[in-house]
């Protein structure tokens, strides 16, 4: 197989645009140099607004003709750090930069069941895995959730597709999905130990799957999940960071992460993944007026309830279900990053 | 020369810095690097070679593999680089069911997912390493490195002679330092063992009798029959092991079996002259398979996996070992004329390939995998490969 994670770039040419849900727009990319991409592919794009270069990842829901068609979708975030909403800007025939596919969440061959879980948008990280299940004759399931119809893409195509295999679970219409009983059926299965559950989501209804399948001892290597970091347990909101040790304090606005904000500002952080994976930019916390809202999958669940770090990728600070005890930001206070 | 025809003469191939050839163009069969189909099952190994006591290096179609096997027995082909710093996982330790980095100690399942990792208390979600299918089948552990929803195990090639009750024998691997396409032109005419393999099985009556040539999109049969001749040391010393008073003349087969991508079975033996054998009587002659298959690893080297079954005296394991001693040495001789033959190639790189009548064989091997290769919309031509 070809390279999966080295990360090289090439000019590429939007070929169309489309709605598939309220505020998700489908985006077919031509590459210059094509290359398929396997199930759970994803490609980081690059595109300029106003003077400003944003890069995002984004998954690859269809790769079709030897990958010279290329298709992604694009949420519009309400709070969007400017990402999604210079993707919603692309037209036919502008021109962009992207990745070769990158493969960080591979599917695997030889499971006796597959249970695919998607919430809202990560649906797009699912649909090619579910096509290719389809293909293979593979045992599987899909299990939709979202808030409202209007807002999952690409439903219909996804009921034409996999009929009877698909489940979807619909906030708004009072039929929300029963996290412990899908687990619980898988682990009273025959094919307990040899199911796979792929999830993509929002982190609430990750974290939910993950406490599920260790309370049933099901094999950790069997759930395997993807997440860009960007969903958590409140809405983003700014908040001030001090650094009493530097004698720093710092601003993060809404729109950027702790760790932009301390770079920004000239505080040095070392990072890899920059998705709450990788754990090199765990900051330790000396004090928070406000909640934390770990973001990401490094630390463990003890971990995060103890708050003695965060990551600064992805993780902020809200005001969260606490009742005001004076106005104005909340404020976390952490040792030298 | 002006170059008005884009025929075989039309130069070499393009060097570092050219202008990159499009890979669609067809291109000659008489590729000399040959390149090797993705979509295909490779031999890795032979079965016993894979254990669950130290994992096994070996690199196939390109691809660096350790090979080990879970407590239970189950084979894993995981990418040879751990996840994290890319140090070798075939330099580890096989713990249970999971295969432990030398150098941090991450530990990875059959199917390639880290399942420890040092100092967290949790599992980076993307952490695998890249994990092969795998089917043992005919003493062999075959591996696909293509694209893995069409590793299809019905198509690993027939070698059933290898774990038959009704043949015996045994083989060897040889590293042969030249592309694989070279070892299947070697097997697919047999005329050269008159002239590399004279004091064995060589005779002039193999580059004078006829042969006929069949083939489909996935086959191709070589059959050669030569008639009232003496027979060559090799086969007189097997008549006599089973006819141990035989003398005079035979009547000796070649019936050359190739299946794709790269598997090579051929039919030999020799029974006296005049008794039935070209009708299909056996009874009166002797008859081994030379089972090869041939795994590409880089460009100019591969592995050349043989073995030689009888199906006569089958108990008799000095036989068996005599037999293996003696193919050893003739295949010794055809390794070195590879090795030469690759050095000539690589030393003349303005000179192209020419073919005789008697390459039928090799050039309907050569047209299926370069339609195998075209399928996956690459060229023959290993030097332009994108």
């Amino acid at each position: 197989m070809a390279a999966q994670s080295k990360l090289r770039w090439q000019p590429a040419e939007v070929l169309e645009t489309s709605d598939v849900a309220d505020g998700v727009r489908r985006i077919v990319i031509r590459p210059r140099k094509a290359q398929p991409a396997a199930p759970g592919s994803h490609l980081d794009v690059e595109v300029t607004q106003a003077g400003r270069t944003i890069r995002r990842s984004y998954s690859v829901v269809r790769s079709e003709d030897e990958g010279r068609r290329q298709t992604i979708s694009v949420q519009l975030a309400p709070t969007s750090r400017g990402g999604s909403r210079a993707m919603h800007a692309l037209r036919e025939g502008d021109s962009l930069r992207v990745s070769y596919p990158l493969l960080n969440f591979p599917l695997g061959v030889g499971a006796a069941r597959y249970v695919l879980v998607a919430g809202g948008i990560g649906i797009t990280a699912l649909v090619a895995m579910a096509s290719a299940l389809r293909r293979r004759g593979a045992d599987y399931a899909v299990v939709l959730v979202g808030r409202s119809r209007g807002v999952m893409a690409y439903l219909d195509d996804l009921v034409e597709e996999h009929g009877d295999r698909l489940e979807v679970h619909v906030d708004d219409e009072g039929t929300p999905l029963d996290v412990r009983a899908l687990v619980g059926e898988v682990s009273r299965s025959d094919h307990a130990a040899t199911t796979e559950l792929y999830m993509c989501g929002p982190i609430r209804l990750m974290d939910a799957l993950r406490r599920e399948w260790t309370r049933h001892e099901l094999p950790g290597p069997n759930l395997r999940f993807e997440t860009f970091g960007n969903s958590g347990a409140w809405a983003p909101e700014p908040f001030r960071v001090r650094i009493p040790a530097l004698d720093r304090e710092v601003t993060v606005g809404e729109e950027v992460s702790m760790l932009d904000a301390l770079e920004n500002a000239g505080v040095e952080v070392m990072w890899d993944c920059r998705k709450g994976e990788c754990g090199l930019c765990v900051v330790r916390v000396l004090g928070c007026d406000g909640q934390i809202d770990h973001r990401d999958v490094f630390l463990s669940d003890e971990q995060k309830e103890q708050d003695g770090s965060l990551c600064a990728c992805v993780s902020r600070v809200a005001t969260g279900d606490r009742t005001l005890a004076q106005a104005g930001l909340r404020t976390l206070t952490i040792d030298v990053p | 020369m002006t170059l008005t025809h884009a025929g075989r003469n039309a130069g070499p191939g393009p060097r570092d810095g050219e202008e990159p050839v499009d890979p669609t163009a067809p291109a000659s069969l008489t590729s000399k690097l040959f390149a090797h189909p993705r979509n295909a099952w490779y031999v890795a190994a032979w079965e016993h070679e894979v254990t669950s006591k130290k994992p096994l290096a070996r690199t196939v179609a390109g691809q660096p593999l350790a090979l080990w096997r879970t407590s239970d027995g189950r084979t894993s082909a995981l990418s040879d680089a751990c996840w994290h710093r890319l140090a070798p996982l075939s330099m580890g330790k096989i713990l249970g069911d999971e295969l432990q980095c030398p150098y941090h100690g991450l530990r990875y399942n059959g199917a390639g997912r880290c399942t420890a990792m040092p100092a967290q208390k949790t599992i980076n979600p993307s952490a695998t390493v890249p994990s092969f299918p795998v089917v043992e089948r005919h003493r062999f552990v075959w591996v696909w490195l293509g694209d893995p929803d069409l590793a299809d195990p019905g198509i690993v090639p027939d070698m059933h002679q290898m774990d038959s009750p009704d043949w015996a024998g045994d083989g060897e691997t040889i590293t042969a330092q030249c592309n694989y396409q070279l070892v299947l032109d070697n097997l697919m005419d047999l005329t050269h063992e008159e002239f590399v393999h004279s004091s064995s099985i060589g005779q002039d009556a193999l580059s004078e009798s006829e042969f006929e040539v069949s083939h489909d999109d996935r086959h191709v049969t070589v059959s050669r029959w030569m008639r009232d001749i003496e027979a060559p040391p090799f086969w007189l010393k097997n008549m006599r092991d089973r006819f141990p008073d035989f003398e005079g003349r035979v009547d000796r087969w070649q019936i050359i079996h190739f299946e794709a991508p790269s598997t090579i079975c051929i039919d030999v033996g020799v029974a006296r002259a005049g008794t039935g054998a070209p009708e299909g009587d056996r009874s009166q002659g002797v008859n081994g398979y030379v089972m090869n298959t041939i795994t590409p690893q880089t460009d100019r080297r591969c592995l050349y996996f043989w073995a030689f079954m009888r199906n006569y005296r089958l108990e008799n394991q000095t036989l068996t070992t005599q037999l293996r001693e003696g193919v050893h040495g003739v295949f010794g001789e055809d390794e070195e004329m590879l090795i030469a033959q690759q050095e000539a190639i690589d030393a003349n790189p303005d000179y192209e390939f020419y073919s005789l009548n008697i390459d039928a064989g090799g050039m309907w091997v050569r047209r299926i995998l370069d339609r195998m290769l075209q399928a996956e919309g690459r060229s023959s031509d290993a030097r332009i490969q994108g």
